[in-house]
């Protein structure tokens, strides 16, 4: 017969129990030191980081140790983690202009101040499972890398060069009279100014970014996009510290940034021009920063006068499900016991069931049992 | 339940959040305290739980504790399902505080899905989990027109869906989470408690907060509040009944959920509040505890 469904703390500290063995496997295999996955799984960090929105290698790496390789379950982790940290200081805007270049391409110019540096990139790789891999490479030899010559200093951006035309709009210079919006802080409120957007953006999940930048590019709201320039390196953070007054230079980030050049048609207001969009990510995030701009620029429909007609450009959608924190929970909380909601729909369905084959108010098809 | 002894998470504030944040909380239920069934914005944090299994009950709940109070944490009613357990251990780890399954014990009470049989009284407070706070939502997808509706008291389209609903089936189909006009003025979403629940939060003696963490939105219903469930004059609101009493205790007026008990359509129905039928077991003469188990 019936037996409540009791003993739901045993169950969950034997669930807990499993996972924590799981999780270490076969004892007889090493076990992973975060330092490993720091430096060898660097791009599963860097993801981590940027959709956790803390950038903390060592703690990345725990995250992803601890959620056994479960990405979105990491970058949870370190969500979670971040909001018991206080605030201590707002940053300087980073200059990426002086960004230490690890990476820089543009696919709008041949060959520009500075020129192209591929750094290291997947992107011409023959995609072939090299089973050498499959032992222990020792440390590379690297020596072509290591030739490189060292790179000029002045890295100019490649779209300051059609700014001296008027070709492309200048970068939005809003005097900073209000602070910049922090939706970590306060509730997203609509319609949202493009630093709420970007901050969404930067935050949001790189599939659902990547899926929406695609669309815009088979026709669901098309920006005519180039990659006017990528850059990937280390920029300096500052602070201004109250009692200073000055900035100082707290520490260094890998970040990689993204400006897309579009195409746009002008309006009653505007002549013909380029139009931007922008990509920001935390680490090594090409792929991101690049979905990330598309979907920017797709964004700025309302903002150019241009009017949405696609998933892309609908604001409220995109920043209403870009998380992947929040989509994660609410889909998987639908393993969570909903049986009194249920019963309340049985109880309905029956009724208007019953009510289509039987008009009459006295039939009651929740009954189940001798009527008292 | 057992007083809770073991210290508390070291590195984390009391009740996980930080002053600064609980106090952000607070502001934002007393403007939803204030303004009754208004949905307060406020700025939701990530919590060490997954969002929408009860992070915006659990900000509000972590806000409001002081190392006295007591904690009850339900879920579908009953306080061994494993999402109240989860929660519950969450705050005895990290407020230390005692807890309860016993309604009369408890200060403050997290509930999902379910307000409990008995009776609250004064100075409880029933915390509400909250996965989608706007009613108007499956009629209007954008929150900027849903709020501006809202403003302007323009709720024809609740009526019209509810009127739909009469013309189509003979009756309102809305079975849980069902409408509710606070105060005469907002009309707010119970969370998805069973419409057999709505009764209940009508000039109810206990404050009645609402948290909807992933959608950063609070809401209140202050004591003794007038809460109405919508309806016409002549399809008048009804709540679910049962000609069947629990087969554990004989409750007649509790909310039953339906057990299934073999493969060839056998089933019981049994309190889902299952501190209710505890006690009302307990207190049965010897010898009848045993029927029905």
């Amino acid at each position: 017969m019936y037996v409540a469904v009791k003993g739901g703390e045993r169950a969950i500290d034997n669930a807990h129990r499993l996972l924590a063995e799981d999780r270490r496997g076969d004892p007889a295999v090493p076990e992973l030191d975060l330092k490993q996955i720091e430096q060898q799984l660097a791009l599963a960090v860097d993801r981590v980081m940027a959709e956790g929105s803390l950038y903390d290698r060592e703690l990345a790496a725990l995250a992803i140790k601890q959620a056994r390789g479960d990405l979105l379950e990491a970058i949870f982790l370190l969500r979670a983690y971040r909001t018991t940290l206080p605030r201590l200081a707002v940053s300087e805007p980073l200059n990426t202009a002086a960004m230490a270049i690890n990476r820089r391409i543009s696919a709008a110019f041949k060959d520009l101040p500075g020129g192209q540096v591929l750094g290291p990139t997947f992107d011409y790789t023959h995609r072939l499972l090299d089973f050498t891999w499959a032992e222990p490479h020792g440390a590379d030899t690297g020596t072509d890398a290591a030739t490189g010559k060292t790179l000029p200093q002045a890295m100019p951006r490649v779209l300051q060069l059609l700014d001296g035309e008027g070709l492309i709009e200048p970068p939005r210079a809003d005097a900073p009279t209000r602070p910049v919006a922090d939706l970590t802080r306060e509730a997203m409120t609509l319609p949202a100014e493009r630093d709420l957007r970007l901050q969404n953006l930067a935050r949001g999940d790189e599939g659902f970014l990547l899926a929406l930048g695609y669309s815009t590019q088979r026709g669901y709201g098309n920006t005519h996009p180039f990659a006017g320039e990528i850059r990937m390196g280390e920029v300096a953070v500052e602070i201004v510290p109250e009692e200073l007054g000055f900035a100082v230079e707290i520490g260094e980030i890998t970040v990689t940034e993204c400006e897309m050049i579009n195409q746009f048609q002008g309006s009653a207001e505007h002549l013909p021009q380029f139009t931007r969009g922008y990509g920001l990510t935390f680490g090594q995030g090409e792929r991101k920063a690049m979905a990330m701009a598309l979907v920017d620029r797709a964004l700025r429909a309302r903002e150019l006068g241009e009017t949405p007609s696609s998933p892309a450009q609908d604001e409220e959608f995109v920043l209403y499900h870009s998380d992947n924190v929040e989509a994660s929970g609410f889909v998987q909380h639908l393993k969570l016991p909903h049986y009194v909601d249920f019963q309340a729909e049985l109880e309905l369905l029956r009724r208007l069931r019953a009510n289509a084959s039987d008009p009459s108010p006295d039939a009651d098809p929740n009954d189940h049992g001798p009527k008292p | 339940m057992n007083p809770v002894t073991e210290p508390t998470l070291p590195g984390y504030n009391f009740a996980y959040l930080d002053e600064q944040t609980k106090r952000m909380i607070r502001r934002a239920l007393l403007k939803a305290v204030a303004i009754p069934g208004y949905q307060a914005p406020f700025g939701s944090r990530e919590m060490p739980l997954p969002y929408g299994w009860g992070t915006g009950g659990i900000q509000v709940t972590a806000s409001i504790l002081g190392p006295n109070d007591v904690l009850k944490v339900i879920d579908q009613g009953a306080d061994d399902t494993t999402n109240a357990v989860s929660i519950r251990r969450f705050f005895a780890r990290t407020a230390g505080v005692r807890t309860t399954e016993k309604v009369a014990e408890a200060t403050v009470i997290q509930t999902r899905h379910r307000i409990p049989e008995q009776p609250l009284r004064d100075h409880q407070i029933l915390v509400y989990q909250v996965p989608i706070p706007e009613p108007l939502r499956f009629m209007e997808p954008r929150e900027t027109e849903t709020r501006k509706m809202h403003a302007l008291q323009e709720y024809g389209v609740m009526h019209v869906k509810l009127y739909e609903d009469i013309a189509r089936y003979g009756r309102i189909a809305h079975a849980y989470d069902y409408p509710v006009l606070v105060n005469g003025r907002y009309v707010m979403k119970p969370s998805p408690i069973p419409k057999f629940d709505n009764p209940k939060m009508d000039r109810m003696p206990a404050l009645q907060l609402f948290g909807a963490g992933r959608e950063k939105r609070i809401y209140a219903v202050p004591p003794y509040t007038s809460v109405k469930s919508l309806d016409f004059e002549d399809y008048p609101f009804e709540i679910q009944r049962w000609n069947q009493c629990c087969a554990l205790c004989g409750a007649a007026d509790s909310f039953l959920d339906e057990v299934v008990i073999d493969d060839r359509g056998g089933r019981m129905f049994v309190c889902s509040d299952t501190e209710y039928c505890h006690s009302r077991r307990a207190a049965l003469p010897r010898g009848a505890r045993e029927s029905g188990s």
